[in-house]
């Protein structure tokens, strides 16, 4: 069992509110995942040249202003901003090169996203605590995807909590499990996905981001992962510009939507959704299984 | 509504589910009507009543609401989340928007009306009690119901029916697919009495020549060597 929250602010006014109104989201599932939570927001995208990178070590000690040193000795100038054991840097360095750079010269680290518009935050203990540890209350963005994670079919680590990035503003959660992610990952490890978890979402999230940078559509790459995941999926995916939800066809999985001219909300079930405003007088409707939904800022 | 000394509030805002659910398993001491505001989804509201009681949930429910429900009234004046009123022995459940998955799951008597909606696997293992959907039923609806009646004034979803014991489903719209075993059969005046009488209870008015007879066709019934499992 697993929860998942997705916000997108229409009401471009509720947009330096999106933490604040998302935090209970996010704690209003802690019943369905009290191991780990996480959240990607997505926010203005930096100029074209430049990209963000979430980092993320899990060494308490981690001296980060010798590796911002580093960094701007190596790959130029780089802007660092920490944040408990998460670390955002906006640079103009090359993305697969700083990606290579950090697990080269600095193993603990993980890279958690890239690209121009996400931040991406990802930890265990309970969702109260993580959304504390990291001032979630305050963020500010378009849109987010949230998870709250009970661990099934691998350990409590934050490279196992969701949402998993692939490429550049591409997440994925996951309510579900599946069955085949070894061979799935095989498949992917062949051609030239690289893996950083022994989670079975992050074979989902880099699967679909493969079909994506094929040039499929997002219809047609999930249209494929129905044939090609063995298992049960929810699934709550983010773009810089976008939200999207799908159910397998057995549906096992919940999810309700509410929306109203001023926001799209997301989650596994209502109690995480009754404190929003104006939410008496939102559409609310559960998705259908095997349909794709998505809604863009 | 009952006068106010028959009827108590519970605002769960500021009470637990828990002394909700407890009050109602307790002596109810003439209360007739319980009226419980803001549910905000949550779960097991009014679960296992064994009274003449009526409770009012003023809102959306989360899972199993009125799960076991014997004898008692209970409406949600909302969308009921997964498992509403699974295992109902007697009584009456009503859900004013839609059900989630699993809506009246092996319920053994009572009725459950979902004026919008049902989700996945209505009905499933049903095993006595009626179900009225106002709206369309998702996949999987009625599988292997032993004992009842399900009528459905929208469509239903892929695999209706499937390996149905003796429950049988009333349908007016469109059958998206039939499960292994479940046939459309004619209407007899017993059918067309089930469904004038299922659909006055909960106030809907379809004529009920608009409605298809699904039930078994026993050909599951017994091992069939010669089928080699190709059901």
């Amino acid at each position: 069992m697993c929860g998942i929250v997705g916000l997108l602010l229409k009401d471009a006014s509720l947009r330096p509110r999106l933490g604040e109104l998302m935090v209970p989201m996010l704690i209003g599932m802690t019943e369905r995942g009290p191991d780990s939570s996480g959240m990607a927001v997505f926010a203005d995208a930096v100029a074209g040249d430049r990209r963000k990178l979430s980092l993320y070590c899990a060494h308490p000690g981690f001296d980060w202003r010798q590796l911002e040193g580093a960094w701007i000795a190596q790959l130029g100038a780089a802007q660092f901003e920490l944040n408990a054991n998460h670390c955002i840097v906006t640079t103009a360095a090359d993305v697969t090169r700083a990606r290579e750079w950090i697990a080269a010269q600095y193993p603990p680290v993980h890279v958690l996203s890239a690209g121009r518009s996400i931040d991406l935050y990802k930890d265990v203990g309970l969702p109260a605590e993580v959304a504390e540890r990291y001032g979630f209350s305050h963020l500010a963005g378009t849109h987010l995807v949230g998870h709250t994670r009970m661990a099934t079919e691998s350990a409590v680590t934050t490279e196992n909590a969701h949402p998993y990035t692939a490429g550049e503003d591409w997440c994925l959660v996951h309510n579900g499990s599946l069955a085949n992610p070894g061979s799935l990952r095989r498949k992917l490890e062949k051609l030239g996905e690289r893996f950083e978890s022994d989670c079975d979402t992050e074979a989902a999230c880099r699967y679909l981001h493969w079909r994506l940078s094929t040039g499929e559509s997002l219809e047609q790459a999930i249209e494929h992962a129905f044939s090609d995941f063995d298992g049960f999926f929810t699934f709550l995916m983010g773009t810089r510009d976008k939200l999207a939800l799908v159910r397998d066809p057995f549906a096992c999985k919940p999810a309700v939507v509410a929306e109203t001219d001023e926001y799209v909300a997301i989650a596994s079930e209502f109690r995480s959704l009754a404190h929003l405003p104006g939410v008496k007088h939102a559409m609310v409707f559960e998705p259908k299984p095997a349909q794709v939904y998505s809604w863009s800022v | 509504m009952a006068p106010a000394a028959q009827r108590v509030i519970f605002d769960l805002k500021r009470q637990s589910v828990r002394e909700l659910n407890q009050f109602l398993h307790g002596e109810l001491d003439g209360v007739r009507e319980v009226l419980v505001e803001n549910p905000d989804g949550a779960h097991s509201l009014a679960v296992g009543l064994n009274a003449a009681v009526r409770v009012d949930i003023g809102g959306h429910a989360g899972y199993y609401a009125a799960g076991m429900n014997k004898t008692a009234t209970v409406v949600v004046h909302g969308n009921a989340g997964p498992g509403v009123a699974e295992n109902m022995m007697s009584g009456r459940v009503e859900v004013s928007g839609f059900a989630s998955g699993g809506a009246g799951a092996s319920a053994h008597g009572g009725l459950l009306i979902i004026r919008g909606d049902a989700g996945l696997r209505c009905g499933i293992s049903l095993k006595g009690a009626d179900i009225v959907v106002g709206g369309e039923v998702g996949n999987f609806s009625a599988f292997m119901a032993q004992a009842g009646r399900i009528v459905i004034c929208g469509d239903a979803g892929d695999g209706l029916g499937d390996s149905l014991y003796e429950a049988v489903i009333y349908v007016r719209g469109a059958v998206r697919s039939l499960g292994a075993d479940a046939r459309i059969e004619p209407m007899s005046e017993r059918d067309h009495g089930a469904v004038r009488e299922l659909l006055a209870a909960a106030g809907l008015s379809h004529p009920s020549s608009e409605f298809k007879r699904i039930a078994s066709s026993r050909s599951l019934y017994h091992w069939n060597a010669d089928a080699r499992q190709s059901y």
